[in-house]
């Protein structure tokens, strides 16, 4: 059940794909063999803003996520239907090649996953099996200061991405998908496994990325979507309870289930 | 003040006991094998080391002990090893490659898998009598190098393979994921990715496996490497003799001086694979430092 209280913030379910849309999500189920984990779901994610989806565990929200880059094709089982729109075309129409998608829309997983490689080889890899020719020294350097990690690491980059933090980790994988371009850039609890310092630095870091890049955020941490993002999504179950501006969700929401769980009374 | 009352502390102190007692038994069943090994090394030097020299080293097998030399079975051996290193470790980890990463979790991989670890099991010799019918007979390769290495690699591959899937098993999905990510194919990222990391559980393998091949005798007796060979191969298709079958040969004349020629042939024999083991771990050894 959805309801949408102030139309003219939104943007309108089932118009056509609308200009300031990034991806527009129609009726998305998705299952795992024989249960549906996603139930019916629509919105839009808005260019150049943060999207958060929130809900409690098993809501299945980071399902949701990871169906915007074709990321559930590596697990058995899984299906997806309706319509998921990206530059007007679905995700999973029949000639869209997963690896393409991927490469436009990038991830940010929830453990730091750096390749066991150098700070540097782990930002030009994937520029390199895609075909990039220019120098890559440019672009390593770009894509580090994008993700504020350069200055840390810029006498550095031959070593080991091991040796590095966990928030700095995090920050190098936020520069690895940044050194793709994508169009959107898909966070999976990028926060979870670091201490609040990490936190913030990263939270920082979306502010400005936001700029440049379409940002989706899955995160446990209401406080987190509460402060970083301009549209917050709240599942419960495999539905969509309410989609709006986070304001509004934080503080007037409008499905009593929604107001239960940001204030904490569950979940 | 205490923190267990009196019978917990008398129960706790038997727990203690049984762990001190077991702990105790492991080490004595690991130190029993360490000295057997050691008396059987003590026994093997003391017969051979008087005819450990350059001359044995450098001489083709003779009638009398004083000339023969292990020189044709020492280079056969070093032959053997090398074409079989070179045919088993690209098909045994293409194959543990695409079992693990490309083919589906289906009933046909479950048959494969039972399968291998089956022919793991499989006595050596039967693989030499599938050597003899197929590679000697069959394909017409004779008695050659190449027949030996194709049998040997056969037997070995089982090995590789089940060694190479555990250590790609063992490279954290985060890091499929992380290349998949970033656009990258199955082929690119196991190639990129999977095969580095897991390159030192693989080497692992890879070393066992070979070690086992240096040793064996049953299939290249089968096979017919010939047991008294006064040339050195120089070409794959030659035929050939390698260590175990000149110390097998040894062994079994009446003379007490070649039982302790053998003796000195096992030496070499030993030093080979030491030598073998040694250069891989010092390779795996490295590349592990260099991934963390």
């Amino acid at each position: 059940m959805i309801e949408f209280q102030d139309p003219s913030i939104l943007p309108e379910i089932n118009t056509p794909m609308n200009k300031k849309s990034a991806l527009e999500l129609r009726k998305v189920n998705i299952f795992y063999s024989d249960n549906q984990a996603v139930k019916d779901v629509s919105f839009n994610i808005r260019r150049n803003r943060i999207t958060a989806i929130i809900g409690p565990s098993g809501c299945g929200k980071s399902t949701l996520l990871r169906s915007l880059n074709r990321m559930n094709d590596f697990v058995e089982g899984a299906r997806v239907e309706g319509e998921l729109l990206f530059a007007d075309e679905n995700l999973y129409g029949k000639d869209v090649d997963p690896v393409e998608v991927r490469r436009r829309i990038g991830m940010v997983f929830q453990k730091p996953n750096p390749f066991p490689k150098s700070i540097y080889n782990n930002i030009a890899w994937g520029p390199l099996i895609n075909g990039y020719s220019d120098s890559t020294d440019e672009l390593v350097e770009k894509s580090l200061k994008q993700a504020a990690l350069w200055d840390e690491v810029k006498d550095r980059l031959h070593d080991s991405a091991l040796n590095l933090s966990g928030g700095q980790q995090q920050r190098l994988c936020i520069a690895r998908a940044l050194a793709m371009e994508p169009e959107v850039l898909l966070m999976d609890e990028p926060c979870s496994a670091l201490d609040p310092i990490s936190t913030a630095h990263i939270e920082d870091l979306m502010f400005e990325l936001k700029e440049r890049y379409t940002i989706v955020i899955v995160t446990h941490n209401m406080q987190q979507a509460a402060r970083v993002s301009d549209y917050t999504a709240f599942m419960e179950m495999g539905d969509l309870i309410e989609f709006n501006v986070t304001k509004r969700i934080f503080t007037r929401p409008s499905v009593k289930r929604t107001e239960e769980y940001v204030t904490g009374r569950f979940g | 003040m205490s923190f267990s009352s009196e019978s917990e502390s008398i129960s706790l102190a038997r727990r203690h006991r049984k762990a001190k007692l077991f702990s105790m038994f492991c080490g004595m069943v690991t130190w029993s094998g360490v000295v057997l090994l050691a008396v059987l090394l003590y026994q093997v030097s003391i017969d051979g080391f008087r005819w450990l020299d350059w001359q044995f080293i450098d001489s083709f097998p003779s009638r009398f002990p004083e000339r023969a030399g292990i020189k044709s079975a020492l280079v056969g051996t070093i032959w053997l090893i090398s074409l079989v290193a070179l045919i088993s470790i690209p098909v045994g980890v293409c194959t543990a490659l695409y079992l693990e990463e490309f083919a589906g979790k289906g009933k046909i991989s479950k048959i494969i898998e039972v399968n291998i670890a089956n022919l793991a099991g499989v006595p050596s010799i039967v693989y030499g009598i599938l050597g003899l019918a197929i590679f000697v007979r069959y394909m017409a390769l004779e008695r050659s190098l190449v027949s030996g290495a194709l049998t040997m690699s056969l037997l070995i591959l089982p090995v590789i393979i089940i060694a190479s899937r555990e250590a790609i098993k063992t490279v954290p999905m985060s890091i499929r994921y992380a290349a998949y990510s970033l656009g990258a194919t199955k082929w690119q990222t196991a190639w990129a990715h999977v095969l580095p990391a897991s390159f030192p559980g693989i080497m692992t393998g890879v070393i066992l496996a070979l070690s086992r091949a240096i040793g064996e005798t049953a299939p290249l007796i089968m096979i017919g490497a010939l047991t008294f060979v006064a040339f050195l191969p120089e070409g794959p298709m030659d035929s050939f003799t390698a260590l175990p079958i000149q110390i097998y040969n040894w062994v079994s004349r009446p003379q007490q001086e070649f039982h302790e020629l053998a003796a000195a042939g096992i030496i070499i024999l030993l030093s080979v694979l030491l030598l073998m083991n040694a250069t891989a771990i010092y390779i795996r050894n490295k590349t592990e430092r260099r991934l963390k």
